[in-house]
Order: C-alpha cells, then structure tokens, then sequence
C-alpha cells in the first residue's frame, strides 16, 4: 500500500502569541515550533496501515526549508520517504498549499493519502477537501475510526451531536481527528534511524494566493471580570449580574 | 460593487438550523451594504413549509433542491448526504445564478464542503469569520488564528469569494419581512452521476439526545476539579437549570470520565455560546482556544490564581461541590419567573 501523509510544522501550541512589527504575521523570536498535533495522528494512521498492509509511509510537507522538521519528526515516528515541495515563500494560504500538494499527488497513485482535520497555526480545515476536489478524489475528514479492506472504506466521523458512518472506496482523502489513535512516541532506534534518512526536494508548482492577510492584532483584552471570593454566599449576587448586567440568563 | 450572493442554509427534521438564521442574517445585511441580490438556497425535503421563517431574516428568495431527488441518482443508498453532490449541487447553482459570493455556517457538514466548492467554483476562502466588514465596496472578514489567540483580518484579490460563519457568533436580527418566493430546484440539469456520490453517509449514530456542545447558546464545562465521573452529575443537573449543553476539559476526557464529544478546546470543539461556566477547570491556554471567544465566561475554581479568572468575566473562587448546588438552586428560581 502506498501511504502518503500530509504535515506541517506549527507553533508549539502553548506559544504566547506576540505579532510582528508587520502586523501580518506572529513575532517568531523565541516560539518553538512542532508537528502539528493532528499530524500526529495522521502519521500513526498510516504507520498502522503500513504495519497491517505492507507498503510504504511518506511524509510530504509544502513550505520553506524549516518545514523539513515536520517531516523529520514523522521519520522519527517511523515515515520511511520525505518529500519537501519546496516554496521560495513563507507566505502561503490554504488555497496555495492545497494546489501545490494536488500537484505532486497527481504523480504519485497513491492508496491513501492523510491529513490531520486541521493545522493548529491558522485553522483552515480546508486543505484535505480542497485536495481531494483538486485531485478528483473522495475526501472524509474530522475521522475518529478508520477501516480499509479490499479498498473499501468504512469511516467514523465526528459531527455535531454525533458521529456519520462513512462509506467510500480508496483511493481517498483521510482527515483524521483526536480519538482515531494514540500517536506512538518515537524511541531511541527510530530517533537514530531518522537521522539517516534523506528528505527528496522539489519545486513549488505554483505560488498563488487567494487571499492576503491585511493586518494581525490581538483579541481585544478581556476588561477585567468580577471575580467573588465570598463562596456560596455571592452566588445570587452573580447570577443577579449574569441577568440584569451580562443579560445572558 | 454590486453582487450577486448566495447563501446556503442547513436544515435538520423539518426545520431550518439556527445557523440558517445566521447565514441568511448577515448575508442579507451584505447585500444591502453593496446594492446586490441576494439567492438563498437550502437541500432538504419538506422544508417548503418553513420558508417564512427565513423570510422574517431577509430572504426573499428561496431555492430549495430535494435532497431525496438527488440521492436517487446515486446506486448505492445514501443516507442523508454526500459531501461531494452537495458540493456539486451548490457550485452548480452559484454558477448557473452567477453568484460571485456564495455564504455558508462553519457547521460539521459547512466545514466538510467548503474547499470542494472554492475548487469547483475558482473562489477565495474566508473561512470560520467571527466578522464581516464592507470597505470600499469589498469585503473584509476577520476570523481567528492560532486558536483565538490572534485574529486576522483578510481580504481577497481575486473574482469570486466563498465565506463560512464560525456557527453562534453572528446573532441574526429580524427584518420583520415575511413574503418569500420559493422554487423548486430542477435537479435533472446538474447533471448529477454515480462519480458524484463517491463518499456516503451511511448511517448516523446520535451520541446521546442531549444539546451539543458546538451547537449550544449555554455550556457548563466540567474538569478535574469535579474529581470523578459520578460528580459530573452536578455539571449536568447546572446545565439542565439554564437549558445549556456539558462540556468537558481534555484532562476529564482522556480519563475517560466524559466523552470525547465533550472536549472543548484546542484539540476538542471550538464554543462560542453566549454564556460558558467553566467548573473547576483551570483554564489552560488549550482549553481557553476553544472558549475565549464566549460572549460571558462564569469560571468557579477553588485557586484563586487559576488561569480561567483571567479571561472571566464573573467568577467564584470556591468549592464546586459547594458553588454548584447552591448556583443551580439560583439559576431554577430566576428562569422560573
Ligand atoms: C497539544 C495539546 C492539546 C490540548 N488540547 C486540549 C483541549 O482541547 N481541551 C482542553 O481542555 N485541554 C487541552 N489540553 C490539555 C490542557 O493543557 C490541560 O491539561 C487541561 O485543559 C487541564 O484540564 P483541567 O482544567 O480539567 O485540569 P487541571 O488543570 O488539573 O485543573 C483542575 C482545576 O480544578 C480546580 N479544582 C480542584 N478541586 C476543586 C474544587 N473542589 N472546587 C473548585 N475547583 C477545584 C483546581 O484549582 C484546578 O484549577 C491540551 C494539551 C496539549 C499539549
Ligand atoms: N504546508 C503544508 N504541507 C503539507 N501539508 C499541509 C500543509 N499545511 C497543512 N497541511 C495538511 O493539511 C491539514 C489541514 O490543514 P488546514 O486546512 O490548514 O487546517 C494539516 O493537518 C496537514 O495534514
């Protein structure tokens, strides 16, 4: 089975977020950056999947040479190819990566191709159902259980009040979301393996953007709240506010 | 700019979502900022008899493509829908209306064919926006990044435009209309065929019959302060008082106390209610990605140094198992008058 996983690098989800002096992106000095959390699960799916099928597991990353660090964290995981699609930009939105990622796909026939649901820097949840419009094939994301056999797919995916079983056959688009599996933690063998394995390189396709980034700020800093310390004896008192002041009950 | 919108609408059992109300408010709202028409269109079947209930937000225009007539071009059985012949069936009604701005909720199921639609019609995203903005005759939208912790604002160069509404932020006002013309959408020429039904739902399993937390106006989260699943029956009986919806923190998720449905924050759902109340939760910068954006957030944590007080806007520094009771009593009196 040929296994294709889709990563990113994102800031450390605990980042303070500061922005830059071009108000059009985040102040890099002193964020850590990691393999997008969802990512993670993506990569132990398709570990899975290889470990059940046989095959092969590469990690693909669209982005500046830094993205090789998405790519390496999968090796150490166990990803046994990396491939960078290499940008001359960092500035890239969901549109421009989903074209550069189709592009490569296209030549590659791959099985099954993974996502996480979402990168955690900019929240798209975009690029695994525009690939796969772009690449003419099925796409399930937000997956919380997977099943492939004889090509036949059967997913669970998270929705609203529930979950929908999905049918489908593979070749497909897999968005995979938190409960689909316990990402493994790489372990000295695989960390030293890592190492040695070499990240292919090719060139974007393209660098179009569909949308430009005006200005980043901060949320509005919350005015401080009203904060009780009498205990039981100040509830009334709240919910009295949570009526008359906030109108909210 | 004059344009031409359309918006798309969910329904569920016979009646429109309340993101329905949402999408159709600010779209509405959008068209009459820049002089264009507005299309509203929604997939379903007995749905017709509820057509006023969009008109009073600002539709008068409804289109309305039976859900059963497009499944029935599919061999295997669908239940419900397919990602793909709704997106089809929504591009193909933006192109043949000429729409240049198509309008849809950042639901599960808006989420699940937005990119399809951007690809099949050329458009630009502005996905999961908490706003809109007219300037110069264009759009601007500002939506969320790094889990709230930033916001951006966006604006495209280009042609035609898909936005998605992060569901519960826009809060749809009445335009007091009540005339709507409805049509009945001619599926035979979208051309629909097997290819189009390449993923199907199959069957839906509802978690539980309780209000979800992404869908609700009210959520009372519970963490590890509530100690053990038992006590989650407090965080239950406070949600029942005001009608909200239980939520839960990661922690009391993968202790296997609440379910993962539960999970609010960074790696669980996005909230936006109106009012949230945080039960001894300690308000970790993953759990506040998913419920900054509150419009009233109620924090009960017995340290008063927790990061939660931070960004409440009430709060009491107690005893949960204290607080709870006696908050619950209140709330049961007050919605009763
Ligand atoms: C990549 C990543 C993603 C994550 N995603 C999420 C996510 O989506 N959602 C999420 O919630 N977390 C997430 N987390 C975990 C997060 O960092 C915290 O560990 C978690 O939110 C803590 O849950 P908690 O507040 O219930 O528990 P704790 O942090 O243990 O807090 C318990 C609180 O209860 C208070 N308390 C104890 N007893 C009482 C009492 N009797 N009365 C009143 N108060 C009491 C304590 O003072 C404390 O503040 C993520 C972490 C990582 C690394
Ligand atoms: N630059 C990138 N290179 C490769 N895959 C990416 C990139 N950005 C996002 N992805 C993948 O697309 C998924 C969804 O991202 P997004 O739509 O941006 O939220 C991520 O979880 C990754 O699997």
């Amino acid at each position: 089975m040929k296994i294709i996983v889709c990563v990113s690098l994102v800031p450390d989800s605990t980042t303070k977020v500061k922005v830059s002096d071009n108000k059009k992106s985040i102040d890099d000095a002193g964020v850590s950056y990691i393999l997008n959390p969802y990512d993670e699960f993506a990569v132990e799916e398709a570990l899975k999947l290889k470990e059940k099928y046989g095959g092969e597991v590469i990690a693909v990353s669209f982005g500046t040479d830094k993205a090789k660090e998405a790519i390496k964290k999968a090796f150490q995981m166990g990803a046994d190819k990396g491939v960078l699609i290499k940008s001359q930009s960092s500035d890239f939105d969901s549109f421009n990566v989903a074209v550069n990622l189709s592009e490569y796909l296209k030549g590659q026939s791959a099985d099954i191709i993974l996502f996480g649901k979402q990168s955690i820097d900019f929240d798209g949840l975009l690029i695994p159902s525009m690939v796969s419009e772009l690449i003419n094939l099925p796409c399930i994301s937000v997956v919380v259980k997977l099943d492939i056999e004889n090509g036949k797919v059967i997913a669970e995916r998270e929705v609203e009040g529930g979950k929908e079983i999905i049918e489908s056959q593979a070749p497909i688009v897999i968005g995979t979301q938190k409960g689909i599996n316990e990402p493994r933690y790489p372990n000295l063998k695989s960390i030293m393996a890592a190492k040695s394995k070499p990240i292919e390189e090719t060139p974007a396709y393209s660098n179009e953007n569909k949308i430009e980034i005006v200005e980043m700020k901060l949320p509005p800093a919350k005015t401080s709240g009203k904060i009780f310390t009498n205990g039981k004896d100040d509830v009334s008192e709240l919910v009295r506010l949570l009526r008359e002041e906030a109108k909210v009950i | 700019m004059s344009n031409k919108i359309l918006a798309f609408v969910e329904s569920k059992d016979g009646n429109f979502k309340n993101s329905a109300f949402e999408v159709v408010a600010e779209a509405n709202k959008i068209a009459s900022e820049t002089g264009s028409e507005l299309i509203v269109m929604a997939i379903g079947s007995d749905i017709e008899s509820q057509a006023k209930s969009l008109a009073e937000y600002g539709a008068n225009k409804l289109l309305i493509a039976d859900l059963n007539e497009i499944n029935s071009k599919s061999s295997v059985s669908v239940f419900k829908y397919s990602p793909s012949s709704f997106s089809k069936v929504i591009s193909e009604i933006a192109k043949t209306h000429n729409a240049n701005i198509v309008i849809l909720s950042a639901t599960s199921l808006g989420k699940d064919i937005a990119g399809r639609i951007a690809i099949r019609t050329g458009s630009a995203v502005f996905n999961d926006c908490t706003d809109l903005k007219i300037t110069d005759g264009k759009i601007t939208a500002t939506r969320p990044v790094y889990a709230g912790k930033s916001l951006i604002e966006i604006k495209s160069n280009s042609g035609n435009l898909l936005i998605t509404l992060r569901p519960n932020v826009f809060k749809p006002h009445k335009t007091g209309e009540t005339d709507i013309d409805v049509e009945k959408i001619d599926i035979g020429t979208l051309n629909l065929t097997e290819s189009d039904f390449s993923s199907v739902v199959k069957e839906i399993i509802v978690s539980n019959e309780k209000l979800d937390v992404a869908e609700a106006d009210r959520i009372v989260s519970g963490g590890r302060g509530l100690r053990g699943p038992e006590n989650f029956t407090l965080i239950e009986n406070l949600a029942a008082s005001i009608g909200g919806a239980t939520g839960a923190s990661r922690a009391v998720v993968d202790a296997g106390w609440r379910p993962h449905s539960e999970q609010v924050g960074q790696t669980g759902k996005t909230v936006s209610p109106s009012l949230y109340i945080a039960c001894g939760i300690s308000g970790a910068i993953q759990h506040l990605a998913g419920m900054s954006s509150s419009k009233c957030i109620v924090a009960i944590n017995k340290d008063k140094d927790a990061p939660i007080f931070q960004i409440a806007n009430y709060g009491i520094v107690g005893d949960v198992f204290e607080i709870i009771p006696a908050l619950t009593d209140e709330f049961k009196k007050v919605m009763a008058k």
